[in-house]
């Protein structure tokens, strides 16, 4: 197996005061990967998270990204300048709840169009185009394209937020608990679509999610977090089938088998 | 280049596997020891045991899902022999996607995803086109009695026997060298099981290796080349 990998991960560690968020995590993620971060509230996946998207400082440790415009960067070391260009270019960022995601003020169309001109696109036809055609995507009708986020429902935002982040084509996304808050048949449909769109994109992806049914569904490998460390990780059903760790077992024997 | 027949494109070696609960106080449950199998193209091994002997542990092992202990697999993959225990994950997904297909007691069900694409999948990851992988799907789900009114339908609410044979399609839609088959009959009537039958035959005469746990004597009978005895620890001299 050759390549590289797309972004390299060396002894992250986050504190907050005296609590470590975060301790001493590694890895390599491999282009057209989607890696799990697992654990319960408080075991440090969003503050890992956070760290590896530059939204938040490590205190000590490394982000390695290999860019498709600028070869390696270190993600920290990055002028702030250049770090938002490349959050709006190469990469995107699904959060938890849509609204943070989501410009709630502008339209839809706006809302997908606005990384297209973060890319240097400006023919205006062409974005509402685009926009148009990526509302359809993810399954949101037509003719919602100039009403603002603020009259779609939850799940229609989610999905809004979704076509915001990977209509620029981004190589790697991060995604916080994207089907979190949601009702069960709305998760679905969600799922359904982040699935097909990581295959059919070839993206590469972080996901943080404490439901193991989602990660099981949207992963190829997963690291479990305890208390800010990687207590196990591998391929994920691997982990979820075989689980060596004391606090993997105990994670994956809690769920309610349908 | 055809795979040499002579050849094993499998070979597992003083493979140990045990389940440690934490649960019950660091428990060790040992339930494959010291186990070596080596596997041809054009064979099929049909593994043989008692109840909780440990087959279905072993083809978990031989597909990665479960970890090995110790020992060593190693499978013909893009002309190189690559080892299996301890691979990385990218190295067994990579194995997965052209080498090694498995078919499980149970299909996995995806929601909303209709039976046609579930098929369809590992064939376009491979890089089929969407016609040409929609064309083989309907193929298989033709020969496995599939009736055409349920390819459009998500497999949530189709029968235990319809499902496991979705579940077969999706493994046979792409031509893996090495299948590894658990139980691939157990919830299927006598016309159906004849047409699995079928299909692991003409899988197994085109060279391609297969290991299998086949509780049905008649279709072990059919289909296996060879037995290899699975012996749990406890009874082993």
């Amino acid at each position: 197996m050759t390549g590289r990998p797309l972004l390299s991960v060396r002894e992250l560690t986050k504190r907050f005061g005296n609590r470590v968020a975060c301790c001493d995590v590694g890895f390599d993620l491999w282009p057209g990967e989607v890696l799990g971060i697992v654990g319960e509230s408080g075991s440090g996946k969003t503050t890992l998270l956070n760290c590896l998207a530059g939204r938040m400082t490590p205190d000590a440790g490394s982000v390695i990204y290999d860019s498709n415009a600028s070869g390696l960067v270190d993600v920290h070391r990055l002028s702030e300048a250049r770090r938002r260009l490349l959050t709006r270019t190469e990469w995107g960022f699904v959060n938890q709840d849509a609204r943070e995601g989501l410009r709630m003020g502008v339209s839809a169309g706006a809302n997908i169009g606005e990384r297209l001109m973060a890319i240097g696109e400006r023919h205006y036809g062409e974005i509402r185009q685009t926009a148009t055609d990526w509302l359809g995507r993810v399954e949101i009708e037509l003719d919602r394209l100039d009403d603002r986020p603020t009259d779609f429902s939850g799940g229609m935002r989610q999905r809004l937020q979704i076509a915001r982040n990977l209509v620029s084509n981004p190589w790697l996304v991060f995604m916080d608990e994207p089907t979190g808050g949601l009702d069960v048949s709305v998760q679905a449909r969600i799922l359904d679509l982040l699935r097909g769109l990581v295959e059919n994109l070839h993206l590469s992806a972080v996901l943080v999610t404490h439901d193991l049914g989602v990660a099981r569904l949207l992963t190829h490998r997963l690291m479990v977090m305890q208390g800010g460390r990687v207590v196990e990780d591998g391929l994920t059903d691997q982990v979820l089938d075989d689980p060596q760790h004391a606090y993997t077992q105990m994670l994956v024997a809690s769920i309610l088998p349908a | 280049m055809p795979p040499d027949p002579t050849q094993p494109v499998l070979r597992v070696s003083h493979l140990s596997k045990s389940f440690v609960v934490h649960a019950q106080g660091g428990l060790a449950l040992p339930v494959l020891r010291d186990v070596s199998l080596a596997v041809s193209p054009g064979e099929c091994v049909a593994l043989v045991g008692r109840s909780g002997a440990g087959k279905s542990t072993l083809l978990r092992c031989l597909y990665g899902n479960y970890r090995a202990d110790a020992g060593s697999i190693r499978v013909r993959h893009r002309n190189d022999n690559v080892e299996l225990a301890g691979a990385e994950p990218r190295v067994t997904l990579d194995v997965r996607r052209r080498t090694l297909g498995f078919v499980s007691q149970f299909l996995r069900v995806i929601p909303r995803v209709p039976a046609i694409d579930v098929v369809a999948e590992p064939a376009l990851r491979l890089g089929a086109t969407e016609t040409e992988a929609r064309r083989r799907a309907e193929f298989l789900l033709g020969v496995l009695g599939i009736p055409p009114r349920l390819w459009l339908l998500p497999p949530a609410t189709f029968s235990g026997g319809e499902q496991q044979r979705v579940n077969i399609a999706r493994s046979l839609i792409v031509d893996y060298p090495i299948l590894l088959l658990d139980e691939p009959t157990a919830s299927l009537d006598e016309g159906n099981r004849a047409g699995v039958v079928e299909l692991i035959n003409q899988r197994r005469d085109a060279g391609t290796a297969i290991v299998g746990i086949f509780h049905d004597a008649a279709v072990r009978d059919a289909v296996a080349t060879r037995i290899h005895d699975v012996v749990p620890p406890g009874a082993q001299p």
